[in-house]
């Protein structure tokens, strides 16, 4: 490969200088600024970490470096130095070469990310048959002893599968393999773990740390999850609208940052909430067994009890079978067997047989608060039909209620004539609280519904739904595999695993070891804020 | 058992039951039509007593539901039936009036669809590449122009830039023109080939002769459905060019022409197929006025004349071919779009 020779590749020299990074977006008919004057550093084989919420320009500037700018987003101003090549200066054709063969790219969403019309293996290679760096036959080879670097299991065979037929981590491990077909001097992370369980996690992010150890490949790492971040760089910017916040070597800005916006970040993850031990159960799911297709068994014996005026957060991998419980107790899905018993009383199995005074009582927010609101409906439309369809409020009646509501989710009767588009995330799943509180219910169901939110965001959502629990004394669900959400919110905890309940009980006995082996597991894959953590926590399992 | 296999044999089976139901429309429909052939035949002065006999003679004097029967049960048997044409000694089948026919129309559509098809898609596939291009402007501009005008002017335009070729140099209106843009103009003209305007075949003419003679209704219909499935394959690529895989493959460095033909085009053939197979049914089933046009013989001209002439079981034949070839043509389009679909081809 042309200017890799061992001298060049030696540690600490400079490998990519960007400087006063300017960055525009079109969208409302102008042009918005997303990175307003970054400069940034990065030496042969480190790992810069880029932290901080959606909308802080972190992949734009991750995406720079490739000297690539998204369709609708435009690179105005600044330098982007890539091993001495200007690339703002350099032909489109000229960046093209760059791309993927010396620096390359991986994206969050593997299953997005891979064309589904293309073996893993042709994708693999594609980089390095194009631009002439190798055989074919070579490249193949080459891309086997890759997958077996990255841990992928039959390494030999898994790349003549097609993506759809591989699971999230794999292809997440088989987009690094791709990345690094040529291996590259620089390699962009965008969020690669984001969209992952935890348990499976762990694993890519060690995949991904020995990879670029053992090329000496340097990388620019972006995510929003700190203690993740913590694992992976050697230094951390701290970015928000646009602009550095502060930047340090990793354990420097663990151990003290300077910034007050950066110990908010910091702060985040210490929310906890004593427990409350039941008095009174409002829900009761016995023996339970659900499939869809009469065939695919998703719930298989699951009995678990919802105390009155309690939060009973259920946590496990995606597939566990969390989502499918709460479509059970809605009533989407009847259960092949088993029975839910509601405040005392039988609950029929399907929802068109529930009378309309039942369905008022269980309430569901949803993980999407975009699919979940209507966009042809105001704020105040969408708020208003609970009232009317449940209650039969009108008039003065029905507009002091929803004036209340609002007040309870904390936000401003001048949002009433909003639509959706109009609100910000956080914002949405504040009106998707107050539809679900318009009804006056004793149990909500909250399906992941703080996953697609920015941390500060998801602090504030959760503060508020202890908050409403506290004065109006609801029991919720609340599903999620975030265990930071759980020790925040929790009073019981479910533990769910392959559609089975693994534990069930109080906080602080599930949360306290000794552990069922599942729970162990899920428990020690959270990553925390030491940067030692994951070295150990794979020396512990090696043992 | 193999997924498209599977779906192949379901869709034939749904289309056999499609086919007999419209198998039963047509006949219905065809039953209820106002006059009668007998009538129209024998003329108005013919007694009751001449009519009855020739109706018995010809078998429309059962009930329709036997009658539906025994064409259904005749049809099972590859037989379809006698034209009310035939006489006592002189018997036309149905299959022998229409065969002709039907290989001319099948030879026009499969001229038409070899030219057409790939030009459509080749050009679909450059205006994705150069979208909002001038290249891109351009060819939307001529395909909407050509679909938007009839398609029988399309054909006398066609027909009259043939006969100009050797007219246009002595008419009044070249001799308007300043001499030197009436010689270049004749010049173009001459550069046009000059195809017969006239696309009379029969079974004697040879393979090639008959190529040169449906030259002109073949590029007419050409123009006339191009446009269609270009800015299909056009629409259709670009959709997919706002996928994230299509980010990736920009971030691997490869060339805007391996973008669209590697990574979009492959994801894209399921909505193209099904304008294909729309437009080539269109080629068998729709184009009597292009063949009125340039007098070829083909299987809608057959239906017009055996409308006229109420020669009910030529219609009904005529009618179910073209049933035939729409479900068959929707097959193949949906077996095309589940074989370029690897989630389908290659479960889990």
């Amino acid at each position: 490969m042309k200017g890799s020779g061992p001298a060049s590749r030696e540690k600490g020299k400079d490998l990519l200088q960007i400087r006063n990074l300017h960055v525009e977006g079109f969208s409302d008919e102008r042009w918005h600024p997303i990175v307003r004057g970054v400069d940034l550093a990065l030496k042969r084989g480190e790992v810069l970490g880029l932290i901080g919420e959606s909308g802080a320009g972190k992949s734009t500037i991750g995406l720079a470096a490739m000297g690539y700018a998204k369709p609708g987003c435009r690179i105005t101003r600044g330098s982007i130095l890539f091993d001495g090549i200007d690339l703002l200066a350099l032909s489109e054709t000229g960046r093209r070469r760059l791309r993927g063969s010396r620096i390359a790219y991986v994206a969050q969403s593997a299953a997005a990310s891979f064309n589904p019309a293309h073996r893993l293996l042709d994708q693999t290679v594609e980089t390095v048959v194009a631009h002439g760096i190798a055989s074919r036959e070579k490249a193949n080879r080459s891309a086997v002893d890759l997958y077996r670097r990255l841990q992928l299991p039959d390494p030999e065979t898994i790349g003549f599968r097609y993506p759809h037929q591989v699971a999230g981590g794999q292809l997440q491990r088989a987009m690094t393999a791709m990345a690094m077909a040529c291996r590259p001097d620089l390699i962009v992370f965008d969020e690669p773990t984001t969209a992952l369980d935890v348990t499976t996690q762990v694993e890519v992010l060690a995949s991904i740390r020995n990879i670029v150890e053992e090329f000496n490949t340097a990388a620019i790492y972006v995510t929003h999850d700190l203690a993740v971040v913590a694992q992976m760089a050697d230094r951390i910017m701290v970015l928000r609208h646009g602009l550095t916040v502060e930047e340090a070597e990793t354990r420097q800005m663990l151990a003290s940052p300077s910034q007050e916006y950066t110990k908010t970040l910091w702060a985040v993850r210490k929310l906890a909430k004593p427990e409350v031990p039941a008095d009174e159960y409002l829900l009761t799911i016995d023996n339970v067994t659900a499939a869809y297709a009469r065939t695919v068994k998703v719930l298989q014996n699951v009995s678990i009890k919802v105390p009155r005026g309690r939060t009973v957060a259920v946590v496990g991998e995606s597939g566990s079978g969390k989502s499918t419980l709460a479509r059970v107790v809605t009533g989407l899905l009847p259960p092949l067997s088993g029975s839910i018993s509601f405040a005392g009383q039988a609950l029929s199995k399907a929802l068109k047989t529930r009378p309309k005074e039942i369905l008022r009582r269980i309430q569901m927010i949803y993980q999407m608060p975009d699919n979940a609101l209507n966009p042809r409906q105001t704020v105040e439309e969408v708020i208003a039909r609970p009232l009317e369809f449940y209650l039969g409020l009108k008039g003065a009646q029905r507009d002091r209620r929803i004036g209340e509501l609002m007040h309870m989710v904390e936000m401003s009767e001048t949002y009433l004539d909003r639509l959706p588009a109009e609100l910000s995330g956080g914002q949405k799943q504040r009106v998707c609280i107050a539809r679900a509180l318009a009804a006056d219910p004793e149990l909500i169901i909250c399906d992941e519904i703080t996953s697609a939110l920015d941390q500060i965001v998801q602090e504030e959502i959760l503060k508020l739904l202890m908050r409403l629990q506290r004065e109006l004394g609801m029991s919720y669900i609340f599903i999620t595999h975030d265990i930071a959400i759980v020790r925040a919110i929790a009073d019981e905890i479910v533990v769910m695993h392959q559609g089975k309940v693994v534990e069930q009980g109080l906080k602080s006995e599930i949360l306290t070891p000794p552990h069922a082996p599942y729970t162990e597991r899920l428990l020690s894959s959270v990553p925390e804020m030491d940067p030692d953590w994951l070295t150990r926590l794979l020396a512990s399992r090696r043992m | 058992m193999n997924p498209v296999a599977r779906t192949v044999l379901q869709r034939l089976g749904l289309g056999l039951v499609t086919l007999f139901i419209v198998s039963i429309i047509i006949f219905s429909a065809i039953a209820m039509l106002p006059g009668d052939f007998a009538r129209a035949m024998l003329g108005q002065s013919a007694t009751p007593e001449t009519v009855a006999a020739f109706q018995r003679e010809i078998g429309i004097d059962r009930p329709p539901v036997e009658r539906y029967f025994v064409w259904v049960g005749q049809m099972l048997h590859g037989d379809f039936g006698s034209s009310f044409a035939s006489r006592t000694g002189y018997r036309r089948t149905v299959a022998e009036i229409i065969a002709p026919r039907l290989y001319n129309t099948m030879f026009l559509a499969s001229m038409t669809a070899l030219i057409a098809v790939p030009l459509a898609l080749g050009l679909g596939i450059l205006a994705a590449l150069y979208r909002n291009g001038w290249f891109d402007r351009l060819v939307n501009a001529v395909t909407l122009t050509t679909i938007s005008f009839p398609e029988f002017f399309v054909a006398y335009m066609l027909a009259y830039l043939v006969i100009s070729r050797d007219t246009f140099i002595g008419s009044e209106f070249a001799q308007s023109l300043p001499h030197w843009l009436a010689l270049s103009l004749n010049w173009i003209l001459n550069a046009v080939p000059k195809f017969p305007t006239l696309s009379n075949v029969n079974d004697q003419t040879p393979f090639w002769e008959h190529v040169w003679r449906v030259a002109l209704p073949a590029i007419t219909l050409t123009l006339v459905i191009v446009a269609h499935m270009m800015r299909m394959t056009r629409a259709a690529i670009i959709n997919m060019l706002a996928s994230p895989y299509i980010d990736m493959a920009r971030l691997k460095g490869m060339s805007p022409m391996a973008i669209v033909l590697r990574h979009a085009l492959p994801n894209a053939w399921a909505p193209i197929v099904t304008v294909v197979a729309f437009n080539l049914a269109y080629l068998v089933v729709g184009v009597v006025v292009v063949e009125v046009v340039f007098v070829y013989p083909g299987i809608g001209q057959l239906m017009v004349d055996a409308v006229k002439s109420r020669d009910v079981p030529v219609v009904q034949a005529c009618a179910l071919i073209f049933a035939a070839t729409y479900i068959l043509l929707n097959l193949t389009a949906d077996v095309i779009s589940i074989a370029t679909n690897p989630r389908l081809l290659h479960p889990r």
